[in-house]
């Protein structure tokens, strides 16, 4: 079955002469029927400009964009048939809900009766029907937001985008509307692409993520691959919070299986292959305990309610583990760190790629 | 507490004497139109008429001289109208688009162009009066209402555009880029979008503009012929003009006269007025 | 990319107006260059080259000497008397003055008329018979005389008088915005720190404000070197020609005097003084923009 939309070969420069800029340098990606796909990544990794370039605000330099069997290079925005909701909504000032709910509607020359009854349909489906007459500067950042959302989806197009639209909301209405726009997507089953700088959305929503730096997809898979199977340092350290733990060190390979040497100790765990490697555990995979070879000294213990991250000083870094509420660690115990043999990513110390 | 008294006292003292020389020409203005001639010989500036003698307004509205013309200043009025009025709407819409393009449709060396044509905005028009005549006469427009409306248009231009372009540069382009993926194209995100957001500058630009354009001198005197005189040429003319008995209430009824429509406007709209003008002077 | 429909519309709707706003502007003010090389008296003469004939006699002419003078004269007093009084009135309004709305909508009147209609209004004021000097009279002065109006040397200086009263209330205006945009805590710092008032707004407040200055400064310079209406209406350029600005000399040459040619040349040095101070401006206000996509 075809994808519903097909990135390849996408590249994007800005400037001419010594001042080009390569603001994508090869983007590939296929995204299936009904699928939520995140572009995930720091500012200025090229996420909001492939978006751009998706919904056809920009033209790419090269490459070829389908959305379903169609190449839409060249092809403009509005015969694409796709919707966005954007960071600042972009709602029409001096129209109302209901006007900006089924503007699209009126540029297609939809009949007014079929489109009054398609925005009810919308208002209904998001609860903001008693704000069909209002104007958006009446409305909260919540109520702005889901009349952005009304105004994509009363188009029922082939390809949703988003360009981080939670942004502006308070950290209480993000993570309301991030379950609201979980529950759309859902029911309409519409095919989306999602662009945030925030690695929670990305993980909570997508069902697929790309995470993107300088230009390059740096790892395009399922939250669960991204978070346990890391393709390299950056994506390691990008996704989970507290970030994983990397602990420098050298392989030993011995008949009994092989030792990982980090500064004063060494840890029964083995790399891949003998040398320098980088060991990248998640806090939620090491433990303290009374006596493990390796030790340090608690440094910072910070109660986060559901858990308590404790910050142990060692000779290799500091490290961050989790632990129950419950913990008695206190600010300059020694304690032992004892590492879950299964969950642990090696990386090369060099490139930072996963081993 | 007696220094701070002191000071607002002075600073009131110093409002208030401002505020007397402002006003005092106006007062002049006005008490000399009402004087007749023996009271204008037997008093001074600051002496109140005798009473509200309108006779020196009738007279140059429908009768005093300017020049060999005498039918006071009644038809360089109807010149100035027939002039203002085109010229403001022209330049308002045609500034208008101008600016939609170059803040919200940019292209390459968009700015650029824009750059140049700022100059237009403090070029003296000295140095087109000469090459626009033989314009004017190649068109078959010289010495004509028309010849002026499109002067002023071209001339104003470049101050038009700037107002809009800087006004609409304030508008986020996510705004236009959702009515494009919405389906909307240029002229329709224009109409339905742009143009109902734009009521404040539209304001200040015809305000702007027609200030300018009725109180504008230079090209009337240039470009005029004898039928189409607005109203600052025959009121200089008339002011001017040689003749053996200076009216001084009739000169001072026709220059409150000719000054009336702009002054009019300014109170009741002053406030678009200053927009204007500190946009203008402080580019954003 | 090849360009699409969408794409090429906006250059197509600018078009006109940048080919017409050039053509107005530069294509002129190339035309009048031209003109002022050619040796054209009552009626252009593309026929007759004269190179810089016109500018070397314009530049031997006594009375351009004069205009040049006098525009130096009006220049410095004109942009210094409306910036200081301007300067001062938006100080003292800045005072939580009761009223404030009313006197600025005041002191800005003026603005609103024509130069002409100022011009008349002051011609009459400074009459030397029956104006100023006839009620310092009345009022008691008998010994006041005020005839700078008809006198030679003293006549330009009306032009001041009658330019910085129209003109004092724009440069308020602008300096009023300009200390509006002044961050309060700033002062209030100032306060805490034991600055005086007056102290505050010569250290603290006026450096901020010198980039209002500054286009304040351009702006009323531009203004009066295109003083024409002004003069024509208070003067006609007199007594004789005592009055005349490079403006008034070059409508004079062109429109009067049949000498087109030496018209051309005074307008392109009244653009090239013009562009001396203007295009540096332009330029330095564009480059610290930085132009978004």
């Amino acid at each position: 079955m075809a994808s519903a939309l097909h990135i390849s070969g996408i590249r994007k420069t800005f400037g001419s002469g010594d001042k080009t800029v390569e603001v994508l340098k090869r983007i590939d990606i296929d995204v299936a029927a009904g699928e939520f796909l995140i572009l995930v990544g720091p500012s200025g990794c090229g996420k909001s400009t492939l978006l751009s370039i998706i919904a056809g605000l920009d033209d790419p330099t090269e490459g070829e964009i389908r959305i379903g069997h169609r190449n839409v290079v060249g092809v403009a925005p509005a015969q694409r048939d796709i919707a966005m909701v954007f960071q600042s909504y972009a709602l029409y000032p001096t129209m109302s809900v209901a006007e900006n709910i089924g503007f699209a509607l009126e540029m297609r020359k939809v009949p007014r009766a079929d489109r009054e009854k398609r925005i009810a349909e919308v208002a209904a489906m998001l609860q903001i029907t008693h704000l069909l007459d209002r104007r958006p500067a009446q409305l909260s950042g919540g109520q702005r937001q889901r009349v952005a959302m009304g105004r994509a989806l009363a188009r029922q197009p082939q390809l949703f985008l988003f360009d981080e639209p939670l942004s502006n909301l308070d950290a209480k209405l993000r993570v309301e509307m991030r379950a609201e726009i979980k529950r759309l997507h859902q029911a309409s089953g519409i095919t989306s692409v999602y662009v945030t700088h925030d690695q929670i959305e990305a993980m909570t929503l997508g069902s697929r993520i790309a995470v993107m730096k300088d230009g390059v997809l740096q790892q395009l898979g399922t939250p669960d691959d991204i978070y346990s199977r890391p393709a390299n340092t950056y994506v390691a350290s990008f996704i989970g919070s507290p970030t994983m733990n990397m602990i420098a060190g050298s392989t030993n390979k011995t008949l009994a299986g092989g030792l990982f040497d980090i500064k004063e100790a060494s840890l029964p765990l083995a790399g891949p292959a003998g040398g320098e490697a980088l060991l990248g555990v998640r806090p939620e995979h090491i433990s303290l305990s009374g006596d493990a070879p390796w030790r340090g000294e608690v440094s910072v213990v910070e109660p986060t309610g559901a858990d308590t991250f404790v910050v142990v000083k060692t000779a290799a870094g500091d490290i961050t583990v989790r632990t129950s509420p419950q913990t008695q660690a206190k600010p300059g115990d020694a304690v032992g760190l004892q590492i879950s043999a299964g969950h642990v990513n090696w990386f090369d110390a060099v490139s930072g790629v996963r081993l | 507490m007696i220094a701070k008294n002191f000071s607002r006292v002075l600073i009131y003292g110093v409002l208030l004497l401002a505020a007397v020389l402002f006003l005092a020409p106006m007062y002049v203005m006005l008490a000399t139109s009402f004087k007749d001639a023996e009271e204008i010989r037997s008093g001074n500036l600051l002496s109140l008429p005798n009473g509200l003698n309108f006779e020196a307004w009738t007279l140059a509205w429908s009768s005093a001289c300017t020049g060999t013309d005498c039918r006071g200043l009644q038809p360089f009025f109807w010149n100035s109208v027939l002039i203002v009025f085109p010229a403001v709407l022209i330049s308002t819409l045609w500034g208008a688009v101008n600016g939609y393009v170059l803040s919200l449709w940019k292209f390459r060396g968009s700015d650029l162009l824009f750059g140049f044509m700022l100059f237009g905005v403090f070029m003296p028009f000295q140095v087109v009066l000469l090459p626009m005549s033989q314009v004017l006469g190649w068109l078959g427009i010289s010495s004509s209402v028309g010849g002026l409306i499109f002067v002023h248009c071209l001339a104003g231009l470049a101050g038009t555009t700037l107002f809009f372009r800087n006004y609409y540069a304030a508008v986020p382009k996510e705004l236009v880029n959702a009515a494009r993926i919405d389906g909307a194209g240029f002229w329709r995100i224009f109409v339905r979008i742009i143009v109902p957001l734009s009521t404040p500058i539209v304001m200040v630009t015809l305000i702007w503009q027609f200030t300018n354009i009725w109180n504008d001198f230079l090209f009337g005197v240039a470009f005029s012929g004898a039928d189409s005189k607005p109203i600052t040429v025959g009121l200089n003319n008339m002011v001017n003009t040689s003749s053996s008995v200076k009216n001084y209430n009739v000169d001072m009824a026709a220059a409150v006269i000719a000054g009336l429509p702009t002054m009019l406007i300014y109170v009741l709209a002053g406030q678009y007025f200053v927009k204007g003008l500190t946009a203008g002077a402080v580019k954003g | 990319m090849k360009p699409t429909f969408e794409q090429t519309l906006p250059k197509l709707v600018i078009a006109p107006g940048f080919v017409l706003g050039f053509a107005f502007i530069y294509g002129l003010m190339i035309w009048n260059g031209v003109l002022s090389l050619t040796a054209s008296r009552m009626l252009p003469n593309y026929d007759e080259f004269a190179g810089l004939a016109q500018y070397a006699k314009l530049w031997e002419m006594d009375r351009w000497w004069l205009a040049l003078k006098n525009l130096g004269i009006f220049s410095v007093l004109y942009v210094g008397g409306a910036m200081l009084i301007g300067m001062a009135l938006a100080i003292v309004l800045d005072q939580k003055v009761r009223a404030e709305g009313w006197l600025r909508t005041l002191y800005l009147y003026p603005m609103a008329l024509s130069f002409i209609v100022t011009g008349t209004a002051w011609k009459w004021i400074l009459n030397p018979s029956l104006g100023l000097e006839k009620l310092m009279h009345d009022i008691g002065w008998s010994s006041f005389s005020f005839d700078w109006l008809v006198q030679s040397d003293t006549a330009i200086y009306c032009v001041v008088i009658a330019g910085i009263w129209q003109s004092a209330g724009f440069a308020m205006a602008l300096f009023l915005a300009g200390l509006r945009g002044i961050d309060d805590s700033i002062i209030k710092a100032a306060q805490i720190d034991g600055a005086s008032l007056p102290r505050i707004y010569w250290r603290i407040i006026l450096p901020i404000l010198r980039p209002v200055v500054f286009s304040t400064v351009m702006v009323l310079s531009h203004l009066s070197i295109k003083s024409f209406d002004l003069v024509m209406a208070l003067t006609g350029g007199g007594p004789g020609y005592a009055t005349d600005v490079p403006a008034t000399f070059m409508y004079v040459m062109s429109f009067t005097r049949g000498q087109i040619g030496l018209g051309a040349a005074s307008a392109t040095m009244m653009l090239a003084t013009v562009a001396a101070i203007v295009v540096p401006y332009l330029y330095s206000e564009l480059r610290s923009k930085p132009h978004d996509r």
